[in-house]
């Protein structure tokens, strides 16, 4: 992309010179250093994944038989819940920003995120708002039964978990929104002389739209989930047909939030993709301008289409016809991205290390799951499939295979950065395949139930689903076993292995492979001057 | 740019590490578990979020305390200046997105569910006959019956008040900037005396709706959006006054010069921000009834 000269000065202390940073667990509580953050946004997110993905398991052991076997029908829709939440707002939204944290600064030619206290306390946010959603399972009540989208008015009927899942969503907010303002200052404040915008590395494009999408609907979020709060507690009617209000504002203004919402959850993860692709073929991205344009094409329709989810409240023709064109479109910059990255392979010197193996586990399902929702963005389609396991298997194509195995192959691409050491290559592939064919396992067969009537979020189901759900749930603990194999190599590459050179990639070009592994503490402490 | 020209200053601003944010994560952690629990009738409840806000308000203190060092010690250059004025921008953008939401609930209760309930809809004819769609409204459903809130009296002097207020704010940011600093902390002060008046003046009509008007948190989506809306603008007025008389306190202490007084202009684009905000609640929610 660009090449590199010599920083300006030498490494001296430029930057408050504090290499010295308490010893211990006061290390990682007053740390003002983005790769102990970062660090900590990816362990708290891996251990919300192992969490979540315990609910998951207990869901699937409860469905592989037709009838009540494990747990008591509110227990299951409690775990549905929660699995939705702590998933999302648990493991991919702060893993995005654990990666942002570590990469971005080094990616911009920057010693550290803009506003280093303020990056503390985003984080420190999340453990809390963790212990108030898992409280809520404690409580009498119980954890809300509503699902993720909390759709009033059984949110308003619920026990006081709701009401400890309202003031978390409310923190969880608030460290969305100090975490997105600090990497927007960052990236448009901290590049390095020379790195013009559209010199930036995709992941950092990425990031910066997503960071301005969080912006503009988490408080948009914060305002809908108030408005539950006082129709539970303060005698308002804003969900209530009896005072002149209406549940579907309730969907509305969720939705408002919940369609750049995916995007916040897929954007990043489009931009770790196009950092690895490129490296794993030799070869510059094709169509960078292009890629960048897509990502803004998406961002600005992702607040045009969200009454997508709303096809079968009764919404008037003409406001379908409108979110269902609306939809579609979005084919067309997303199509755009995957065209890019496989022209970028096109003719490429390509190798199959692990981080490639899943960027192409990535294109392959992420695809799969982008045409399954064409197919439900067609409204008289989507009557039929509504609340069916196909809407799951659809979002669970996006969101695990899509921004998970963005994840994952991010993580075995800088793992040599981040730790100084080589992982192990033949774990890393027997995770990717173990990933990749129980996710199938798993997953695929959920469009065929879907497609056959099987309503979701019912802990019960009729004799025909079985045979297809035993073989999800059999893929399901597949992969959930797979990804101690994650554990394994990552815990194994912190504590020693092969020292890894500063560029163990010999395709990769951005900023942060100048650097010696592992990375400096203050990664510029003087601006490197890109050309 | 390059390090040369940024003289004796580093190039970049890195802070220390520092004790204040597990203070803030400790806080709402206690007020968030604490307002569940009040809400829910535990007595521990409303003791464990005041608990919270005393530890809120002791981080604030701290924290910003040491910003307001390290930004009279001059650590801050040009870069962390742009910084600053980034992020107080897109702040101000968040909270334009939260009363988006609210403003976003009026607009739907007024155009799509108010009609929709009554007047010559199928769910009128089956569901609630004889509601006639109109507002304001208690609902079809609730029988209370109350005055609603004129935008002649209290509101339009509220919006005289405010409107005023970003003005003297102006002046007193251009005696800053002219070194004028008798006249800065003058008009601040009225600025200030300005906003806790407008605020005081809510409260009273409050006190009035409830006592007198018989208008309430829970008189149907009337009730509801007039009290959110202007609640949460009434306690961002407070927010901002109250930003506005540390920048007096400090104005006191000598701080700010002609060039570098950005926690001022922060504090007066958020004034700024609540000036804007009560504009379009007294055109919406008072005047277009």
């Amino acid at each position: 992309m660009s090449s590199i000269t010599q920083p300006i000065g030498g490494h001296g202390d430029a930057a408050g010179g504090h290499e010295h940073h308490p010893s211990g667990i006061m290390r990682w509580i007053t740390t003002t250093n983005h790769k102990d953050i970062g660090t900590m946004y990816l362990w708290f997110s891996f251990t919300m994944f192992l969490v979540g993905g315990v609910f998951a398991l207990t869901i699937r052991s409860e469905l592989f038989e037709p009838g009540m076997q494990i747990l008591r029908p509110e227990r299951f829709n409690q775990l549905i819940t929660l699995h939705g939440l702590i998933m999302i707002f648990g493991a991919l939204m702060p893993g995005a920003v654990g990666f942002a944290n570590w990469m971005i600064p080094m990616q911009i030619g920057a010693p550290d995120m803009a506003f280093a206290r303020m990056n503390n306390l985003s984080f420190w946010l999340l453990p809390p708002a963790a212990i108030m959603l898992l409280l809520g399972l404690f409580v009498p009540g119980g954890a809300p039964e509503t699902g993720w989208t909390l759709y009033p008015p059984l949110s308003i009927q619920q026990g006081m978990g709701m009401d400890l899942t309202i003031f978390a969503i409310h923190i969880m907010g608030a460290s969305s929104i100090m975490g997105s303002i600090n990497i927007i200052t960052t990236i448009l404040n901290l590049r390095a002389p020379g790195m013009t915008m559209m010199k930036m590395p995709l992941f950092c494009w990425s990031w910066l739209i997503t960071a301005y999408l969080l912006i503009a609907v988490m408080p948009v979020l914060a305002g809908a989930v108030t408005m539950l709060l006082t129709d539970r507690h303060f005698g308002t009617s804003f969900f209530d047909a009896a005072g002149g209000g209406d549940p579907v504002l309730f969907q509305h203004v969720f939705w408002f939030f919940g369609h750049p919402e995916v995007y916040i959850i897929i954007l990043p993860a489009f931009g770790l993709i196009s950092e690895v692709i490129p490296t794993f073929s030799r070869k510059p991205l094709f169509g960078y301008a292009s890629m960048v344009y897509a990502l803004c094409a998406i961002a600005i329709l992702s607040f045009l289409v969200w009454a997508h989810h709303m096809f079968t409240v009764g919404l008037p023709a003409a406001g379908i016809l409108f979110y269902m064109y609306a939809t579609m479109l979005i084919a067309i910059p997303t199509g755009v991205k995957v065209f890019n990255w496989l022209a970028t392979m096109w003719k490429g010197s390509i190798t199959l290390e692990a981080p490639m193996l899943f960027a192409l586990g990535f294109l392959f399902l992420f695809t799969t799951g982008g045409f399954t929702g064409l197919i439900l963005a067609i409204q008289p389609v989507d009557v039929q499939f509504q609340d069916t396991y196909y809407v799951v298997a659809h979002f669970h194509y996006v969101m695990v295979a899509g921004t998970l195995f963005a994840f994952f192959a991010a993580t075995y691409y800088w793992l040599p950065k981040w730790t100084g050491h080589m992982y192990n290559e033949t774990l890393a592939k027997w995770h990717f395949w173990g990933s990749f064919i129980f996710f199938n396992v798993a997953f695929f067969p959920m469009h065929f139930l879907g497609l056959a009537g099987m309503p979701r979020r019912i802990p019960d189901y009729a004799q025909q689903f079985t045979n297809w759900n035993q073989v999800s749930t059999v893929g399901a603990f597949g992969f959930g076993l797979s990804q101690l194999i994650l554990l394994y190599v990552v815990v194994m590459c912190i504590r020693g292995g092969k020292p890894a050179p500063a560029k163990p990639w010999e395709g990769a070009t951005s900023l942060e492979w100048t650097l010696p592994s592992p990375a400096p503490y203050h990664s510029f402490p003087t601006p490197p001057v890109v050309q | 740019m390059s390090a040369a020209t940024q003289g004796a200053k580093p190039y970049y601003f890195v802070p220390q590490p520092s004790p204040w944010p597990i203070f803030g994560a400790c806080a709402l952690l206690l007020m968030g578990t604490g307002a569940a629990f009040w809400f829910n009738g535990y007595e521990a409840g409303p003791w464990m979020c005041l608990a919270g806000f005393c530890v809120l308000v002791y981080m604030m203190f701290h924290w910003f305390g040491r910003v307001i060092d390290e930004s009279e010690g001059r650590l801050y250059n040009k870069k962390v200046d742009i910084s600053f004025r980034w992020s107080m921008s897109w702040f101000i953008f968040s909270e334009v997105m939260f009363f988006g939401a609210f403003f976003g609930a009026l607009f739907y209760v007024r155009n799509i569910s108010v009609p929709d309930l009554g007047g010559g809809t199928l769910t009128s004819h089956f569901l609630w006959p004889g509601y006639a769609a109109q507002w304001p409204t208690v609902g079809p459903f609730l029988k209370d019956v109350f005055t609603p809130m004129k935008a002649i009296g209290i509101p339009l002097l509220n919006t005289i008040i405010l409107v005023t207020s970003g003005g003297t704010l102006t002046i007193a940011h251009h005696a800053l900037k002219s070194g004028h600093r008798g006249s800065l902390k003058f008009w601040l002060f009225v600025t200030i005396v300005l906003g806790f008046s407008f605020v005081c003046l809510q409260a009273y009509e409050y006190h009035h709706a409830y006592t007198e008007f018989n208008l309430k948190l829970s008189s149907g989506v009337y009730g509801s959006t007039f009290f959110m809306l202007t609640g949460f603008h009434g306690f961002h007025v407070t927010i901002g006054a109250t930003m506005l008389t540390v920048m007096l306190v400090r104005a006191f202490r000598g701080h700010f010069d002609a060039e570098h007084h950005f926690a001022f202009e922060a504090a007066a684009w958020y004034w700024h921000f609540v000036d804007v905000v009560w504009l379009l609640l007294f055109v919406l929610v008072y005047w277009l009834v």
